[in-house]
């Protein structure tokens, strides 16, 4: 066990491709980090120099005390899940398992007994003797998982572990990689394109760009305050709605309408507004509201996604139970509201916090707010 | 599911006859007696003598030196058969190893080349390489019947398309296993391609029994004479003022036909397996 230091990496490929960006990121011995973003982000690829199976062509990383740049993969003190598990197909699931024991020369007894203490954690005891064919998907997945757990590695290494699996067993790897990675507090680093994965898998998420950061923190902090609009549109389903907006004197214009913020805007002109389709709801009798063209619905049973525009394309999750008509009035509650700057789309942050004021939103439906009506919210962590 | 017509089986019936009657035919003709194939000719009935005739050319010593026997001939080509299918594997696999997982300058290149070496059949080369190891003083060794012959460029190429298909995530996994180049390739390589080399194995040995132009050339001693050389030699022995022992000859046929038979036999279910399937 061990924390795990990467400092200014960068991965340049013959030809000058940069795939990797002077990326840093501090992993505290034991923590669960997952790197995610869409395919060629660079993710894997960093995973990957943290095993050893790539050059790192610039900067450095740690593992414990000890600088791994120029270290075997084998010396490096990981292990490795892969996406295809990549298993010993000629190898019966306990020599899977002792393979890297018995190439380091561990005592046959040992071996034996780190073996079954793996085969009864992932609960494959009754499949020692076959080989990876004889077995299903789940089984294959925990026999890679094991392969990794009988080394007792400083860090687990994940690459994309679940992606061939299916859905309903993917739910369930999910549950148990967490359970496992909680008790034997190895740290870990995760590589995944599912946000959904991301968030619920990790101590902390790094979204990767293009080769770079874009934000490292808590998947709540980066749930509730993306540091951009790229990281709003990629954590959270459905995707942030992102849409062209003026702030100007504490109001914000969208198209014909004009919200009273009731706080200090975090900037002047024309940014990107951020509307999560769960912050979306009924406006309730009164209230202001924007005026929401109804599209198309999509039932989720637990709510159903309506995508609509209001001015521009917008789509709002509303309980299932919400009338539906043609044409809609859905309100939001103002500190919910993200915006980004509309060049560079990086967050704005507010100068001050909020007051939780109430949505005071003008254009449609002029109606005073009712005081005092405003939803409780989590503020965004800035 | 396709229904089997009576016509599919007499196509398949003719097909069968076609191959095996001159094997039948062969087998009769050898139990009679030498001066009854000269008078009748080739006989569909059986003769009878099929204990003597087969023990005199297992164990008769015969040839000039009167030191070669059937059994002797037939060790012979067994030798040339194994050693030339082994050596072919062993060679190629090698080649191909290296080829498709090692990073040197101009690998694709020197694939090519073993490529076009497809051009260059032993019969076209057949001097130079007769030069070459009579230079090097191997004529009548075994050495000098199977080396020239063991450089496969089908071999190298079935290794290379086989390699490339297994998952790079293997070698990776294999990597932080703390394999090293040469563990991987006899821990995992070796034992994933068991259906290939089997395949190989089938084809190569024999292609090799079979070879009859190079141990011509390169075994003036008895000693070294393989079965299908040996054929001829019979005739030519025994063409004196005697009639030729036609029945030895087609006895020997027999025998030299017996060992690839049984190979394919036997490993038949694997070559068909290492040719259509991928054990991955």
């Amino acid at each position: 066990m061990a924390a795990i230091d990467i400092t200014e990496v960068s991965k340049i490929y013959y030809g000058g491709v940069e795939a990797v960006k002077s990326v840093s990121i501090d992993i505290a011995d034991g923590e669960f980090i997952v790197l995610v973003g869409p395919s060629g982000c660079g993710k894997s690829t960093l995973l990957r120099m943290v095993a050893g199976l790539e050059t790192i062509s610039k900067g450095s990383v740690t593992i414990g005390a000890r600088l791994i740049n120029d270290v075997d993969p084998a010396e490096r003190d990981i292990a490795m899940v892969f996406q295809n598990y990549a298993l010993y197909p000629h190898m019966t699931v306990y020599d899977n398992f002792a393979y890297g024991l018995r190439n380091r020369k561990t005592p046959k007894a040992e071996i034996d007994a780190r073996v079954a203490e793996a085969a009864r954690m992932l609960e494959i005891e009754p499949y020692l003797d076959r080989k990876p064919r004889a077995l299903s998907g789940g089984q294959r997945q925990r026999v890679a998982m094991g392969r990794a757990i009988v080394r007792k590695p400083a860090a687990f290494l994940f690459d994309e572990p679940l992606s061939n699996l299916d859905a309903k067993l993917r739910v369930s790897m999910r549950g148990e990689i967490k359970r496992l990675q909680k008790r034997l507090g190895t740290t870990s680093l995760y590589v995944t394109h599912d946000q959904l994965e991301a968030m619920t898998l990790a101590d902390r998420l790094v979204v990767l760009n293009g080769g770079m950061i874009e934000q490292i923190g808590r998947p709540l902090e980066v749930y509730h305050a993306p540091a951009s609009t790229f990281v709003a549109s990629f954590i959270g389903s459905p995707a942030m709605n992102l849409v062209k907006g003026v702030l100007e004197g504490g109001r914000l214009h969208i198209g014909t309408h004009a919200i009273d913020l009731g706080y200090p805007t975090p900037a002047e002109g024309p940014v990107t507004v951020g509307l999560r389709a769960e912050d979306l709801r009924p406006a309730a009798f009164g209230e202001q509201a924007l005026a929401f063209r109804v599209d198309y619905v999509e039932e989720l049973g637990a709510q159903r996604l309506v995508h609509g525009t209001v001015d521009q394309p917008l789509t709002a999750s509303l309980p299932p139970e919400a009338p539906l008509a043609d044409q809609l009035a859905i309100a939001i509650p103002t500190n919910r509201l993200h915006f980004f700057s509309a060049e560079n789309g990086k967050r704005l942050y507010r100068p001050t916090p909020a007051d939780g004021s109430t949505n005071a939103v003008t254009g449609v439906a002029t109606v005073a707010a009712p005081a005092g009506r405003h939803a409780v919210n989590l503020e965004p962590i800035a | 599911m396709h229904r089997t017509r009576f016509f599919d089986h007499v196509i398949l019936l003719i097909g069968v006859f076609i191959m095996v009657a001159p094997v039948v035919v062969a087998f009769m003709t050898s139990t009679h007696e030498a001066a009854d194939i000269h008078r009748n000719g080739l006989s569909l009935t059986w003769g009878g003598h099929f204990a003597e005739t087969y023990e005199a050319v297992l164990t008769r010593e015969g040839g000039f030196t009167g030191k070669v026997t059937g059994f002797n001939m037939m060790l012979n080509s067994m030798i040339l058969g194994l050693g030339f299918a082994v050596g072919k594997i062993v060679l190629s696999m090698l080649a191909a190893y290296a080829i498709v997982y090692f990073r040197f300058p101009l690998a694709t290149f020197f694939f090519w080349v073993i490529f076009t070496t497809l051009l260059l059949p032993l019969e076209v080369r057949i001097l130079p390489s007769y030069e070459v190891m009579n230079a090097l003083k191997l004529t009548n060794t075994y050495t000098g019947l199977i080396v020239p012959l063991l450089a496969s460029a089908t071999g190298t190429f079935y290794f290379r398309q086989f390699f490339k298909s297994v998952p790079d995530e293997l070698l990776e996994a294999a990597r932080i296993d703390g394999a090293g180049p040469f563990k991987f390739f006899i821990d995992v390589l070796v034992p994933l391609s068991r259906t290939m080399m089997a395949a190989i194995f089938i084809i190569m040995f024999v292609y090799g029994w079979n070879q009859y132009l190079w141990p011509t050339l390169m075994t003036t001693d008895e000693g070294f004479f393989t079965l299908v050389r040996g054929i001829k030699q019979i005739l030519l022995v025994w063409v004196g003022s005697n009639i030729p022992d036609y029945n030895e000859a087609f006895a020997l046929a027999i025998l030299a036909m017996l060992p690839p038979v049984m190979i394919v036999v036997i490993f038949q279910r694997w070559f068909i397996k290492g040719l259509t399937e991928s054990d991955k």
